[in-house]
């Protein structure tokens, strides 16, 4: 066994510390370590996408990190958005565009999508379609969601 | 997968990073935006005693201008060099190469250097480096050395590092005026590994073209430049039959490899039709900078 390393991060506003071995990835410190399982396990190997989460802001991947290099920085995953009840603009609109079916690839989508509405101005929705083009759904109800992220372009100022 | 295990050290300066890969002999890995090296971690196809963690060492992550180049610091993002003003204005080339560098999340975290040291075969920071004359400048326990892009690849994933070097920047030449560029990639979907592409330069005077620049990726064990190719096209205007003629020259001087996403004829074919897109944008943009 390695030498563990302890670690202060900040997760969807919360500070936390913890005692970490190095090679803990940044997936499983959020799913079992602090018990945020809204952050799915796809591929683990950075290809589908389902457990985007954003690191001070910009979307990564969280299983191509580890949680020892998130020591000082700030985690936001698809809970920091919204709850049942009181989801925000993004959420409403996959909600209102029935833009998921078994739910798997939704959090990577919505984090995805929320830095991309951030950073490009998805004119088109070829636009759309290549910025989600790291986010696999095996339902495949791509339509719904390039709708869903369309609609919230449209309104334009409700962008999160 | 879950990554072998391994010891850490966050290294907060490039002669503490030399130093713990120096006495780690070739037992230690850098780790940068982990882009590539986590996937293969994951896996466990590499299985270092050791990662060197350089994202906390300061002052490496700045695009510069001087006089004659553009100076890029090894950790610099694909998103800050897809959206840097410096690079835009200068080596719009470049901009335009980023967006096709894999997906927003991995555009974020990723680095110039890691991709080049990397060294995928399809990438498209290599080529970008070859097609601009690219320097590195690697640092290692042994001093300071400056490599020319076209020295740095040897194979596929195989570039000139030893186990203790860390690349610390990259220096781009400005492109000289008059100078119109295209930049052609396919891949089976947006983001992915190029089948092929290609990125070409043309700089014209007097209505020819006086320096060429053609670079391929996806279509050998490393990303290259058509060199027999380019020096068609010196003294010439761009016609068809040129083009032609140029297009036959890269067909010849490339080998590219079957696998799962195509055949070695296809990804022939199409370096071909892209060389000449590329081509026609470069010459139109060229033209459009001098009229």
């Amino acid at each position: 066994m390695s030498k563990t390393c302890e670690i202060s991060v900040t997760v969807n506003g919360k500070a936390y510390r913890a005692v970490v071995e190095p090679r803990l990835l940044l997936t499983d410190f959020l799913r079992q370590t602090l018990g945020l399982t809204g952050t799915h396990v796809g591929c683990e190997h950075g290809v589908c996408g389902a457990c985007t989460v954003l690191l001070d802001g910009d979307s990564a991947r969280a299983c191509l990190m580890f949680a020892v290099q998130a020591d000082g920085r700030g985690i936001e995953t698809v809970e920091s958005l919204g709850r049942i009840g009181q989801m925000n603009a993004l959420q409403e609109s996959f909600h209102e565009h029935h833009a998921l079916q078994c739910g798997f690839c939704t959090p990577g989508m919505l984090m995805t999508a929320t830095d991309l509405l951030r950073k490009y101005p998805l004119a088109t929705d070829d636009d759309i379609r290549k910025g989600l083009s790291g986010n696999l759904c095996r339902c495949t109800g791509y339509e719904h969601i390039v709708k869903a992220i369309r609609a919230v372009v449209d309104k334009g100022h409700q962008r999160p | 997968m879950k990554p072998p295990a391994f010891d850490y050290i966050a290294a907060d300066s490039i002669a503490m990073a030399v130093e713990a890969l120096a006495q780690a002999g070739d037992d230690a890995k850098i780790i940068a935006g982990g882009q590539s090296l986590v996937p293969m971690l994951n896996f466990r196809m590499l299985r270092p005693s050791i990662l060197v963690d350089i994202n906390r060492i300061t002052g490496l992550d700045v695009i510069a201008e001087t006089s004659e180049a553009i100076r890029v610091g090894a950790l610099t993002r694909h998103y800050q060099l897809e959206t840097s003003p410096l690079i835009a204005e200068h080596l719009p080339v470049l901009s335009c190469a980023m967006t096709h560098v894999a997906h927003l999340a991995i555009r974020n975290r990723g680095t110039i250097a890691g991709s080049l040291a990397h060294a995928d075969p399809a990438a498209e920071l290599p080529m970008m480096a070859l097609l601009l004359d690219a320097e590195l400048r690697i640092a290692s326990a042994a001093g300071e050395r400056t490599v020319a892009a076209r020295d740095f690849f040897l194979g596929a994933l195989t570039v000139d590092l030893a186990a203790s070097d860390i690349i610390t920047e990259i220096v781009l030449p400005k492109l000289p005026p008059r100078t119109g560029w295209g930049f052609e990639e396919v891949a089976r979907r947006h983001g992915d590994f190029a089948l092929a592409a290609v990125a070409a330069t043309v700089t014209v005077s007097g209505g020819a073209i006086e320096q060429a620049r053609i670079a391929l990726t996806g279509v050998g064990p490393t990303a290259l430049r058509a060199h027999e190719a380019e020096g068609l096209l010196i003294g010439h205007a761009l016609e068809p039959d040129l083009v032609n003629r140029v297009i036959e020259a890269v067909r010849a001087a490339i080998e590219p490899e079957t696998d799962l996403h195509a055949s070695s004829d296809y990804r022939r074919h199409l370096a071909g039709v892209l060389t000449g897109r590329a081509l026609a944008a470069a010459w139109r943009r060229a033209y459009e900078s001098t009229a």
